[in-house]
């Protein structure tokens, strides 16, 4: 122990307590990558050393009470600074936190500090949460994903493909019983899950119980019809968690194998007891990412997608929506086989030319389906299954529901197209390269699958991505 | 644009049932079942054949045909045990399936002989 020190009222510089460029993260510190806009004539230093204060112990002057604790063992440190490649108006800033600043197993809590109030904090111009790394410390004190892939994949005996679903469109107005009928035709065309659209709660037009009764129906046929396993998400997104578990209950009763929620606007705290729940009650968790955008899509400010998903892994999902690649929706290609990575893999190591800036270990905990869904269709088909790989659903809505035969037939066209393409893979083509052949080839037998090929062989989507990887060559 | 055709499939038509992967594609032939098994070695999957009757293959166990064979690599001798139980139970569904150890799940799993084929 050092000398007692005195109290000396007034403003300090952030740096001499938060800026510890000598200090070695410990292996069970919580590691933040933070891109950081100063505002002009602030020195690098100090606006790490802000970030790092603000974001754990510190506030803007010193206060007595600081003394009646070891703040040097709770503080959060900077201890590294770099520029970010191609872009002079930011940088990195790297913090250190303590593990015992955090409540364990709670997303909540990590957050809560993380990027709390330092978000508005005058002397920055603009923040961005780049990456996060959790210790294997802390991953081990959170529950997870309910089940995690290969538990998904026993109970709905799916093996060596991607899955396949579709989100029932038009998104709002149906009566749960037409409802029910767009589902049934997906599913008995050869999906293997049909979904609620987001925001597809309980309005006046559909109830939530009714749906749910009439999809259950519509997934019971199907299976009977194909003799296949299908399930449909349900969607227990609620505005209240009691609510929530009410929806989620009945699911259960009628013996649906999946559910759904929107873990950004339900919250962190609704969805990682909702997770808690699922194990308990064996059910399979769709995760919805309705807000991501707004909070990822800024390269300057926000919390970048990569620590979003590490979030959902940690607070509990079996599926997360990740962007295509391909589609109408943003989505870098490396940047998102990044994040692909951190869903499904144990143990991700650094790797910048990923956006990747820790590696991070998952010892044993699940892996998360990523969920590509957004204007794919058919077409994309080779794309998404070299990009994606068996371990994804491939969620056509409108490239299932826009079929000129309807559903059955769309549904029929994809699962026709996935299966070539897996056929091919495994004798060791080159998907993107002869996806046209491919799918050719099998629409031979299969005339739903050239009719979908000739309804939407012109779309494309070529605008550039907003939110792109740093790169020198910007 | 083809002109509109009806989605051909019935809970009484016993050939609406699909058996999972590959079961949208017309039958592989010998080549085509030749390089998925090659696949199937080739992640260092192990090899095992299961057979059921049709109107149990809902089920998520079949019969194991004799036990997984842990590392066979041998393309024939395993499309032979294949061939073999599908001779012993010609009126049952046959199933090659890959066991990938690491994932403790199944790599792959398709079905060869359907009941009502040849």
């Amino acid at each position: 122990m050092t000398t007692n020190r005195t109290y000396d009222a007034g403003v300090k510089e952030y740096r001499e307590t938060y800026w510890m460029p000598e200090y070695e993260p410990a292996a069970t510190d919580i590691l933040a990558c933070f891109k950081i806009t100063p505002q002009p004539g602030v020195p690098r230093e100090e606006v790490a050393a802000a970030v790092a204060a603000e974001s754990s112990t510190g506030t803007w002057t010193t206060v007595w009470t600081d003394l009646l604790t070891d703040l040097d063992h709770y503080k959060g440190r900077a201890y590294r600074i770099e520029d970010v490649p191609g872009d002079d108006s930011c940088f990195y800033a790297f913090v250190a936190y303590p593990i015992d600043l955090f409540e364990e197993g709670s997303v909540v809590n990590v957050f809560t500090s993380l990027v709390g109030n330092v978000f508005g904090f005058k002397a920055l111009r603009a923040l961005r949460l780049e990456d996060v790394r959790f210790p294997i410390a802390y991953v081990l004190t959170c529950n997870g994903p309910p089940n995690g892939i290969q538990v998904e994949r026993d109970v709905m005996n799916k093996y060596g493909r991607p899955l396949l679903g579709c989100t029932i469109k038009p998104k709002l107005g149906l009566s749960a019983k037409n409802y029910g009928r767009a589902c049934y035709e997906g599913l008995r065309g050869g999906l293997d899950f049909t979904k609620d659209d987001e925001n597809v709660n309980s309005q006046p037009f559909m109830r939530w119980n009714r749906r749910f009764d009439f999809v259950m129906e519509a997934i019971h046929k199907a299976e009977a019809e194909t003799g296949e396993r299908k399930g449909h998400y349900l969607n227990v997104t609620a505005p209240t968690p009691e609510e929530m578990y009410k929806r989620a209950e009945y699911a259960k009763e009628l013996g649906a194998p999946i559910i759904m929620h929107d873990y950004i606007t339900g919250g962190f705290c609704a969805n990682t007891g909702l997770a808690q729940w699922c194990r308990d009650n064996g059910m399979l968790l769709h995760i919805h990412r309705a807000m991501h955008a707004v909070i990822d899509r800024d390269p300057h400010h926000g919390i970048h997608f990569r620590v979003l998903a590490k979030a959902l892994r940690l607070s509990g999902g079996d599926h997360l929506h990740s962007g295509t690649v391909v589609g109408k929706l943003e989505g870098d290609r490396d940047a998102t086989l990044g994040w692909i990575d951190i869903m499904r893999d144990s143990f991700i190591k650094e790797d910048r030319s990923r956006g990747i800036f820790f590696d991070q270990d998952w010892g044993s905990m699940p892996g998360i389906f990523p969920v590509a869904s957004g204007g794919i269709h058919v077409w994309h088909m080779p794309a998404l299954v070299n990009i994606f790989g068996d371990d994804s659903v491939l969620q056509f809505g409108g490239g299932t529901l826009g079929h000129p035969w309807g559903n059955a037939a769309g549904a029929a066209a994809n699962r026709v197209a996935v299966e070539a393409c897996v056929e091919a893979r495994n004798q060791g083509r080159e998907l993107e390269k002869e996806g046209k052949d491919i799918l050719t080839g099998a629409a031979e037998h299969s005339p739903e699958l050239r009719a979908a090929m000739e309804t939407w062989k012109e779309i494309k989507f070529e605008f550039d991505t907003v939110d792109k990887l740093d790169v020198a060559h910007r | 644009m083809s002109e509109m055709q009806d989605y051909q499939s019935s809970l009484t038509d016993e050939a609406s049932r699909k058996f999972e992967t590959f079961s949208y594609l017309p039958e592989m032939s010998r080549e085509g079942l030749v390089k998925q098994v090659e696949y199937i070695v080739s992640k260092g999957w192990n090899p095992a054949v299961e057979h059921t009757e049709p109107e149990n293959a809902f089920a998520h166990y079949w019969y194991m045909w004799k036990l997984p064979m842990f590392g066979e690599t041998e393309v024939d001798t395993i499309l032979g045990e294949v061939d073999a139980c599908h001779v012993a139970h010609p009126g049952n569904h046959v199933r090659l399936v890959g066991y990938d150890n690491y994932a403790q799940s199944q790599g792959t799993s398709m079905v060869i002989y359907r009941a009502n084929s040849a």
